[in-house]
């Protein structure tokens, strides 16, 4: 008897598997199957094509927005972006893409624009003074400098039309009815009917309702209406369509030659390159506009002599500041790593978590915390621990210096803790054996095996870190505010200052000063160059940290 | 999963593309809008802070009934205000009203963001400091509703009467046997504000004042008033009655616990004193002038770019300026109204009283740009003798005043 699995010889052959390509029918059914979604509405794909359609209408209203409100900027990148993301969840082509693209909408949106708006605010005057355009500045001057006369009544005042243009009714004290319009002067209308202060009736006018007044608010606030023919008189204007007063402007736009004179002195003001009207003495009109001032701010900031001296210094305590940090927090938390790390050791969980503890509560209610534990009369730390000692943490310059390290040490060496943990567990065990096997002591394994494994997977985090700390902007602020004082220098810099608490305090963002948004973000720019460079190098430092592994 | 983080994404930067918009806009276009909306009464958006909402709100109400406007209050943070007021205006985006403090004046009015309101004959009716304090150049830029100030808190229970001099009051301070003679909150970055009325009663104002109330950009806080008030805080630090470590939440916690039976403080103080039966005296004179503390004033700032004037300038001038609603934002904020009438009524409660009286005689804080530069270094000098950190006095005062002498000239 043949075995079973041969084949019966007088059985007809087995039916060849197909080697021909498939007929186009087959191929098209196949088709459609993976990518023609018009003829297969699965359930991802509605799902998607809601989804989609939701992300396309809030698109189109940003589109609309942009559009009402004149800024193409925003309305071509939104329309770029919607074009982008419909074709890339459309199309078979752009697949990959389709994994990528919202990481790289955040990333234009959110860090891209913001860098080059930085950069771009870095070469403007904005800032106290410079906050806007320029004709919203003539706007602004024009107002403020349009004066009631000294002296003159308030008028009762009723908003007249005639057809498109509108014209003021005034009642005077003697109770005659005075109507004028931006063209002609005020006149007295005989047959006009006024009861108690409020015109009812102008003979070929019509008398506007609060409603068609709302809706014409810019017409009536704007229109001036002459007191008489000479323009020394003043003109009637309303704030609030009640009332009406008598005003003289005392400064005069001239759209042509873009000039501002004064009525009473006849002074010119011309426009300079600061973004603000100036007489050919000097003068300057308090309300200016941005305008690109090129590389003004970075010259600013190191060309006040004021600041050369603390410059020096803070940017020395920053660095310090920083690499101390990371030091004093790995140490510390490497070593409790370790500590936690072997097995001997009782209860590892219930400490493991205590030691998060600091990690949990925020970074700038930590500090805020230990400002008042460290109080020089009525802190914990003096009173309870040091037994009524007054002993100057915050206030004298080296211990502030040593309070700012100490916090930023409890604040920071639970992460390293937590990194150093997982780097520690992931150390092979055969490799620790090994070591073991071949004679190495604790020390020399420690030395030798740990620590060159160890870096090559927490020094980026060093690295990052150190750049945290250069701007650790909460820690400063909230702990020691900057203080104590430079006794030496003439500006509002302290001893625990960092560069970036300075650029805050010198910029005038914190409100101690006239605020200069240009220079801050030059500064700011100059901050990251430092950060950039410093952290290019430390990484460039660890690469050859890997060779050696 | 994967689309849902997708539609987070592109849901995130349509948001964050909408919020950038105002940033280039050019508010021609803007107005179209707001004049549709406007055929059934316009809408009126005002800035609120959340002590003064539920008022402002009352007064609305009344406001949208006589006219059919609809008032839209949008609840800020007061610290925020300032700074969103002005990043906003320019883009279009602020609101037609904001609440604010008479001292942003400077800043606001030189970066053209709010417009002059003419009260006409209705500024009589208003308390002249709270007037002034909104006066830049002889015009009005807000409609104020109340007044602040500090004032001597005295604890009746410990010292019966209101003692004259600075001297006095130390004494009777120290006659009771309490912790602390006179509580004043210093701090390690000292308090100008708080200090101030002992200062100008040895005739040393930061700036000089012009006949009309407003102030002039000429540093007055040098000279030999200025290092004899420096002294002056030299000889209480010695004398144990000033303290840097004395800040806001220590002076008060200690008054409150019957520590001390002065305390000089401002309104904001007396909820954390329940129980404690209060009297409130102008604070005593250390030089032997007049001791004049700052007068802040509240008030309701208009949008030189609001395309609503009419409408706002209406409510402020028709509907904010009466004593019903003066009155309801003095029971939300506790402070004495601006308006003479409702200040009058709001009177009958003597602590107000007390803080009124002592405001009638103060001067109102500076409200040029100038100011903002004065203090970060006025204060950290002050605070500098007090802890002995400068020993010499007047040098530290004099390089003070040299020290800010140069910022204003470099700005």
């Amino acid at each position: 008897m043949s075995s079973p699995q041969s084949p019966p010889t007088d059985a007809p052959a087995p039916a060849q598997p197909p080697t021909v390509p498939p007929t186009r029918r087959a191929r098209r059914s196949l088709g459609r199957r993976d990518g023609a979604h018009a003829t297969n509405f699965s359930r991802g794909y509605l799902l998607k094509l809601v989804l989609l359609a939701v992300v396309d209408a809030l698109g189109g209203y940003v589109v609309l927005a942009a559009w009402a409100q004149g800024s193409f900027g925003i309305l071509w990148s939104m329309v770029a972006l919607l074009v982008a993301a419909n074709y890339v969840y459309f199309s078979r082509r752009a697949l990959p893409l389709k994994y990528i693209l919202p990481g790289l909408a955040f990333l234009l949106v959110y860090q891209i624009f913001v860098v080059l708006f930085t950069g771009f605010v870095a070469f403007t005057n904005y800032g106290d003074g410079h906050n806007s355009t320029k004709s919203d500045a003539i706007e602004a001057l024009l107002i403020q400098n349009e004066r009631r006369v000294e002296g003159s009544d308030a008028y009762p005042l009723t908003v007249l039309a005639d057809g498109d243009e509108l014209a003021f009714a005034i009642v005077t004290s003697d109770g005659d009815v005075r109507v004028g319009r931006a063209q002609s002067p005020l006149e007295t209308v005989d047959d006009a009917v006024a009861t108690d202060d409020v015109v009812t009736a102008v003979p070929g006018y019509e008398i506007l309702d609060r409603q068609a007044i709302l809706q014409r608010q810019e017409d009536v606030t704007t229109l001036r209406v002459p007191v008489s023919s000479d323009p020394s008189d003043g003109s009637i204007r309303t704030q609030d369509a009640r009332s009406g007063y008598v005003f003289i402007s005392t400064l005069d736009y001239d759209a042509d030659a873009d000039t501002m004179t004064d009525a009473t002195t006849g002074t010119v003001y011309r426009p300079n390159d600061d973004g603000q009207f100036e007489s050919a003495d000097g003068d300057q009109l308090a309300v200016g506009w941005r305008v690109v001032v090129g590389f003004d701010n970075f010259v600013k900031a190191f060309a006040d002599p004021r600041y050369a001296s603390p410059f020096l210094k803070i940017f020395a305590w920053t660095i310090a500041f920083a690499a101390l940090s990371v030091v004093s927090t790995f140490l510390l938390g490497l070593f409790l790593a370790m500590v936690f790390n072997d097995e001997r050791v009782r209860f590892r969980r219930i400490y493991r978590t205590l030691m998060i503890l600091p990690y949990a509560i925020p970074g700038f209610l930590a500090a805020l915390l230990w400002s008042g534990l460290l109080n020089r009369r009525f802190g914990f730390i003096n009173q309870v621990l040091l037994g009524g000692a007054e002993i100057g943490w915050l206030t004298d310059p080296w211990l502030a210096k040593l309070a700012v390290l100490g916090v930023n040490l409890w604040l920071g060496f639970p992460y390293m803790f937590l990194i150093c943990t997982g780097a520690l567990q992931s150390i092979p065990g055969d490799v620790m054996e090994a070591a073991k096997l071949d004679g190495a002591g604790p020390i020399r394994t420690w030395r030798s095996v740990i620590m060159p494994l160890l870096l090559v997977s927490t020094a980026p985090l060093l690295i990052s870190s150190f750049a945290f700390n250069f701007n650790n902007f909460t820690l400063i602020y909230m702990l020691t505010g900057g203080g104590p004082r430079f006794a030496d220098a003439s500006v509002p810099l302290g001893h625990t200052d960092i560069l970036i608490s300075m650029v805050y305090s010198i910029s005038g963002v914190d409100g101690n000063a006239a605020k200069d948004y240009g220079l801050a973000s030059a500064l700011s720019i100059v901050i990251f160059v430092i950060v950039g460079t410093i952290s290019a190098l430390a990484f460039r430092q660890t690469r050859k940290l890997e060779e050696i592994n | 999963m994967r689309r849902s983080i997708t539609f987070a994404a592109v849901l995130g930067t349509s948001l964050a593309l909408a919020a950038c918009s105002g940033s280039t806009s050019g508010s021609d276009d803007a107005s179209d809008g707001a004049a549709t909306e406007a055929a059934d009464g316009g809408t009126l958006t005002i800035w609120v802070d959340e002590t003064r909402k539920p008022a402002v709100e009352a007064a609305a109400a009344s406001f949208e009934e006589e006219t059919g406007a609809t008032v839209e209050l949008v609840l800020k943070n007061f610290d925020d205000i300032r700074a969103d007021f002005l990043a906003q205006v320019p883009t279009g985006e602020g609101p037609d009203i904001t609440v604010g403090a008479h001292d942003w004046l400077g800043e606001m009015t030189s970066n053209g963001v709010v417009a002059p309101i003419e009260l006409g004959d209705k500024a009589s009716e208003f308390e002249p400091v709270s007037i002034e304090a909104f006066t830049q150049d002889g015009q009005v830029y807000g409609l104020p509703y109340a007044v602040e100030n500090i004032a001597l808190i005295r604890n009746t229970a410990l010292a019966a009467t209101a003692p004259a001099t600075w001297a006095d009051a130390v004494a009777a301070g120290q006659a009771t046997g309490s912790k602390y003679p006179i509580l004043l909150q210093v701090s390690e970055k000292g308090d100008p504000y708080t200090m101030y009325p002992l200062q100008t009663s040895f005739g040393a104002p930061v700036f000089t004042q012009n006949e009309d109330g407003s102030y002039a950009a000429d540093l007055a806080l040098g000279g030999e008033a200025g290092t004899s008030f420096a002294s002056f805080l030299a000889a209480q630090s010695a004398a144990k009655v000033l303290d840097t470590a004395i800040t806001y939440d220590i002076a008060v916690a200690a008054f409150a616990a019957g520590e001390s039976p002065y305390i000089i403080g401002g309104p904001w103080m007396l909820e954390s004193f329940p129980g404690l039966d209060l009297a409130i005296d102008p604070i005593p004179s250390a030089g032997g002038q007049p001791a004049q503390p700052f007068v802040g004033v509240a008030g309701f700032y208009v949008n030189a770019q609001s395309d609503n004037v009419i409408l706002a300038n209406d409510f402020l001038v028709n509907s904010m300026s009466t004593e019903d609603a003066q009155l309801a934002l003095y029971e939300a904020g506790d402070r004495p109204p601006a308006l003479t009438a409702a200040a009058d009524t709001a009177s009958a409660d003597p602590i107000t009283a007390g803080f009124r009286a002592v405001g009638a005689d103060a001067v109102p804080m500076p409200s040029i740009p100038e100011m903002g530069s004065v203090w970060s270094y006025w204060g950290v000098t002050e605070a500098g003798i007090i802890s002995g950190a400068s020993p010499d006095p007047a040098a530290a005062w004099d390089k003070m005043v040299a020290d800010i002498q140069g910022e204003l000239d470099a700005s």
